[in-house]
């Protein structure tokens, strides 16, 4: 490495406290685009009081979370009702460390990943904490000891458990094709154009059906429309999160958006090629550019995501499950033989 | 050093863990230690090198089958344990054995030739992705394939023991109400 201690620790700071405060400024103007966009959607302006275009909206909520009343309703387990919206949001605010959004920067003479650390196999463990997160929501709506959480809680693990399945199969075909669990090394395969102009993206290059898979298991692992079951209001008031108020539901909520950049980052990274995307002008345009690809792409997803909520209505719990199961799940496992014969035959 | 620290960082957690397993009395909060326990023990896999291990070890019992057992509490809805006066064999016999099993640990550790403290923390371990699948797929094929059929079987096991009698064919009718079907 030939990084004495401190720099490592002095660097690992800024970067962190960077990246935190890059998520959680993203995740607040992620509501406000939600809002903005389902309004359009609906032909309506959605927030435009506060400040130019409502710009100033998600400071607005943030400090109306943190004055309102913090209220603990007196029939809840109390470690573990506090200690779940904690849980969310640093499982949540964790995985993106592992996230690359850019080639390696020098900075003074120290030459470091733009991300937190740079680890061998990633994206196992972004996998890894997210698979976690249920854990937030399952404590949420058990230690709640109200029946509406418990059945958003009950609903929200299984089927996070049973897409986690799909998801995970569906990210297969993709590593088959670059050989490794290296987000960095696996962006990298994807430098560079197929007959002098298409790019050589996976989703390009015959992982179209793992996107779709993924796209779908992805929604329902953030508990999103149209998968939002667990937190079904016109069944379960809110679900996991009906007892929480202040700031322990702005907590979920943050969870929630983070998660949903993260899932979105991963798309990026293992399906649209990346920080990968034309690259041209002065040398400092040329180092800003694959950051600014990458914005774009985690952008487009979201923009998608918020899209499918303004359109599509909810599945019932059944529906839901024999999609994840029947459908999305042999879809997968398809990819993945298709995939693995394919790479096969090609050595 | 570094790696030192760590090392007494997480074995004390799971540890810890581990013995408050024992001592809560309510389930979730045993089965919450024992996700603890599974995540420290991942991290003392990393540590030693083996970084395959300690993300399969949390993806797959923290984040799948720790769930499960947390969703059957859950489900249940277990309340707090019983404190009982325990086994009067447990006491005459559990004592002995566990000074027995520890002089054991701390004989067969202290007759190694290596010095006791010194686990092999240098990430020399061979547990790389690549390392681990040429073991199962190359060296091990048919132990591993063997084993896959085995689970296979105990799957189909479970579902014919969890069905009632007589509807083995798995497949309700579609006009059953949709509450009924959780998993």
């Amino acid at each position: 490495m030939g990084l004495t201690v401190t720099t490592f620790v002095v660097i690992s700071v800024i970067k962190i406290v960077i990246a935190l405060v890059v998520l959680l400024t993203a995740v607040a103007y992620t509501t406000w685009l939600e809002r903005k966009l389902v309004g359009h959607i609906q032909n309506r302006w959605g927030p435009k009081r506060v400040g130019p275009f409502g710009l100033l909206q998600p400071l607005a909520d943030g400090l109306k979370f943190i004055f309102k009343e913090d209220l603990t309703p007196p029939h809840v387990y109390k470690p573990l009702y506090i200690a779940a919206p904690i849980l969310s949001l640093a499982l949540a605010l964790t995985s993106i460390s592992l996230v690359p959004i850019g080639n390696w920067v020098e900075v003074g003479g120290v030459y470091t990943p733009i991300e937190i650390t740079d680890v061998n196999i990633g994206l196992l463990i972004i996998l890894g904490i997210t698979s976690l997160g249920v854990y937030g929501i399952a404590l949420a709506g058990w230690s709640s000891n109200s029946k509406y959480s418990l059945l958003g809680g009950l609903r929200a693990s299984a089927q996070m458990v049973s897409y986690e399945i799909a998801l995970g199969l569906s990210l297969v075909g993709v590593l088959i094709m670059s050989g490794s669990l290296n987000l960095r090394e696996i962006v990298d395969m994807q430098g560079g154009h197929m007959w002098a102009w298409i790019p050589r993206w996976n989703i390009f290059r015959g992982q179209i059906v793992a996107f779709f898979v993924y796209l779908a298991a992805a929604f329902a692992e953030t508990n999103r429309v149209p998968f939002d079951l667990p937190e079904a209001e016109s069944e379960l008031v809110a679900g996991y999160h009906t007892e929480y108020s202040s700031m322990k539901f702005a907590m979920f909520f943050m969870a929630e958006y983070a998660n949903m950049i993260t899932v979105a980052s991963i798309a990026t990274l293992l399906f649209l090629g990346g920080w990968h995307g034309p690259l041209f002008g002065p040398w400092w345009l040329q180092n800003i550019l694959p950051v600014f690809w990458f914005a774009l792409k985690v952008f487009g997803f979201i923009f998608l995501y918020i899209w499918v909520r303004g359109t599509l209505p909810r599945f019932r719990y059944d529906q839901l499950m024999a999609f994840g199961w029947k459908f999305l799940f042999p879809l997968a496992v398809a990819n993945v033989l298709v995939t693995s014969l394919i790479v096969a035959l090609q050595k | 050093m570094l790696q030192l620290v760590l090392f007494f960082v997480f074995g004390t957690i799971a540890v810890a863990a581990a013995v408050n397993l024992l001592a809560q009395r309510h389930p979730i909060n045993s089965a919450l230690s024992l996700v603890v326990v599974m995540a420290s023990v991942a991290m003392l896999f990393l540590l030693m090198g083996a970084e395959f291990l300690a993300a399969i070890q949390v993806i797959v019992y923290a984040g799948a089958i720790m769930v499960l057992f947390v969703f059957v509490i859950m489900l249940l809805n277990a309340g707090e344990e019983e404190r009982t006066a325990g086994s009067r064999v447990a006491k005459r016999l559990g004592f002995p054995a566990v000074v027995l099993l520890a002089g054991l640990l701390a004989w067969t550790l202290l007759t190694r030739n290596q010095h006791p403290a010194t686990v092999e923390l240098s990430g020399r371990f061979v547990g790389s992705p690549v390392a681990i699948a040429q073991l199962i797929f190359r060296d091990f094929l048919l132990p591993f394939e063997v084993t896959s059929v085995l689970i296979l079987v105990a799957i189909m096991g479970a579902v014919v023991l969890a069905s009632p009698a007589g509807t083995t064919t798995g497949r309700g009718s579609p006009e059953q109400p949709p509450a009924k079907r959780e998993e």
